[in-house]
């Protein structure tokens, strides 16, 4: 993706008609790498720039949009393009070396990976997922059916969530993740291990959650997924914005981009 | 007008940006339901997870007490505290309470990455949830203790209440310990590892086992720098007031209400400075 590079950074447009919910400012995020594979702990100390071998992977350079209430947004690019740095930028869990992100609540992150605390029953689970988003106990304890009965893991509720499947587990943290409204909600890749069935189930919650002045960012390398649950589509290549508009357009001149795979199924 | 100015027009606060000090307390106020119920649900797993359950609550320290009571025992001969059964158990069981707190306390962020990563929610909860899983289960052995502790010899009486402000401060103390040692794992990772070291290094030298006035005797420097020592302090009024010691100093309740208040301040402040580190790898 030469051609950003000579145009530079994308201007940024403001739409001052809607309410913003999060503004990423020019943000840069360099991750310090051995070049053996071994991430470098800490960012100074003077022992760590004499190593050989220590490099720096410019994971985002100068990356800015605004992300307004009611809006879904598609995050696409290629493996390793940034995405999920910006996501982890997005949350606070990873600083941004230079510039800055600013929203109106901390959002939560649905990434792939462990469940919560996988000791305990998918049923604890839901008790504390609810608590630590600040629901009361009565608040957890009315909406626990419902997230039981969408997550579809009704004969499985009593049991550890480490005994799940990664797709049991995903389900059920989207579950909880997703029983709020009003919240920014990142999902990055979390739904790619569901079944299809539950893939459309979670669509639409998605639309909904958009619908009532929610938040939410959808990162997934699944293009229909991106179609029918975003209002918007921000490309990524290299830890710059290539593209940021309407999804049709912005999901067209991605796969324009890319070499044709052998089989056109889909 | 910049991105920052549309941020702050519109009420947007940085990501990450640790809240006020007094907020971050309130907010962590009210997700105390949260750490009610994980410190209940921790404590019960680990007991589901045994065929004994409930019953490990109680061996683990009593073994404890058992094991190392009867080798101190014979190694101090003469030089055994009075009443020295009452003495060991009282001592271990308390102590069991400030170590667990310090050892599980100093896992709490590292130990949960998942749910640290994908819930926002002020991470003082998790620390401290630890702390109330260890001071329910500290409870739950008082089921052990206080029996044995008539079967020597002492009748409950009316003071026995002052237990209750004792286990306060003492749970405070341990708040404090458990926070300090939460954030220095994050920056220190290799510090679990030290811990069950250090802790062990405390337990021999706490005065769980042993009267630091006849083993010191001889050392009465040593001796007067454990009139400052919070740990032995809790453990001689548990004593002086389960078993009547004569040992016993009234000031102790002044120094200990003072270092107990004391260390948990520091340790919430200490533990709120990094609130943007935890999660981060």
């Amino acid at each position: 993706m030469d051609v950003t590079d000579e145009l530079g950074p994308l201007p940024v447009v403001v739409d001052h008609t809607r309410k913003p919910v999060v503004v990423v400012e020019d943000v840069h995020v360099t991750y310090r790498v051995y070049s053996s594979g071994k991430r470098a702990r800490g960012s100074d100390g003077a022992l760590l720039k004499k190593t050989r071998g220590l490099r720096e992977v410019r994971a985002l350079r100068g990356v800015s949009f605004v992300a307004y209430e009611n809006e879904s947004i598609g995050v696409i690019g290629p493996n390793g393009s940034g995405k999920s740095t910006l996501m982890r930028a997005i949350v606070g869990l990873t600083p941004p070396a230079a510039g800055a992100v600013y929203a109106t609540s901390r959002p939560n992150l649905l990434g792939i990976g462990a469940a919560l605390i996988s000791e305990l029953s998918g049923e604890r689970n839901i008790v504390l997922g609810g608590l630590a988003l600040g629901f009361s106990r009565a608040e957890v304890a009315a909406m626990r059916d419902e997230i039981v009965a969408f997550a579809e893991l009704e004969d499985f509720i009593d049991l550890p969530m480490k005994t799940y499947s990664s797709g049991m587990s995903a389900r059920l943290k989207f579950s909880i993740a997703a029983s709020r409204n009003h919240e920014i909600l990142i999902i990055d890749e979390a739904l790619s291990v569901g079944d299809r069935r539950f893939r459309d189930r979670s669509e639409a919650r998605i639309r909904e959650i958009r619908d009532n002045a929610g938040t939410v960012f959808l990162v997934s390398h699944s293009m229909s997924s991106i179609r029918s649950t975003c209002s918007r589509v921000i490309w990524i290549n290299q830890g710059v914005l290539v593209m940021d508009g309407d999804p049709d357009e912005v999901i067209a001149a991605y796969e324009e981009s890319r070499p044709r795979p052998l089989s056109q199924g889909r | 007008m910049s991105l920052a100015e549309l941020a702050a027009e519109n009420g947007l606060h940085r990501v990450g940006a640790r809240p006020h000090f007094f907020s971050y307390i309130a907010e962590t106020w009210g997700r105390r339901q949260f750490a009610l119920t994980l410190a209940r649900y921790r404590m019960r797993s680990s007991v589901e997870a045994n065929r004994l359950g409930l019953v490990w609550i109680l061996l683990r320290p009593s073994m404890n007490a058992l094991v190392y009571g009867a080798i101190f025992g014979i190694l101090q001969a003469g030089r055994r505290p009075p009443d020295y059964a009452a003495y060991v158990v009282v001592g271990v069981f308390f102590f069991h309470f400030f170590s667990g707190s310090l050892q599980s306390g100093a896992k709490s962020i590292t130990g949960n990455g998942a749910l640290v990563q994908s819930l926002a929610f002020p991470r003082l909860t998790l620390p401290l949830a630890i702390v109330l899983q260890e001071l329910l289960e500290f409870l739950v052995t008082m089921i052990v203790m206080l029996p044995v502790v008539v079967l020597f010899g002492h009748m409950p009486g009316w003071d026995w209440f002052l237990l209750i402000p004792l286990v306060f401060l003492f749970t405070l103390f341990n708040a404090g310990v458990a926070l300090i040692a939460a954030r220095l794992t994050v920056h220190v990772r290799d510090l679990t590892q030290i811990l069950p070291v250090f802790t062990r290094l405390l337990f021999y030298s706490s005065g769980v086992l042993f009267n630091v006035n006849t083993i010191l005797a001889n050392h009465p420097k040593i001796v007067a720098a454990f009139d400052y020592y919070p740990v032995y302090q809790v453990l001689q009024l548990a004593r002086h007031i389960l078993t009547e010691t004569p040992i016993y100093h009234v000031e102790y309740w002044g120094y200990l209400t003072g270092t107990s208040i004391f260390t948990f301040v520091v340790g919430l402040v200490f533990f709120w400075v990094a609130e943007e580190r935890y999660g981060r790898n």
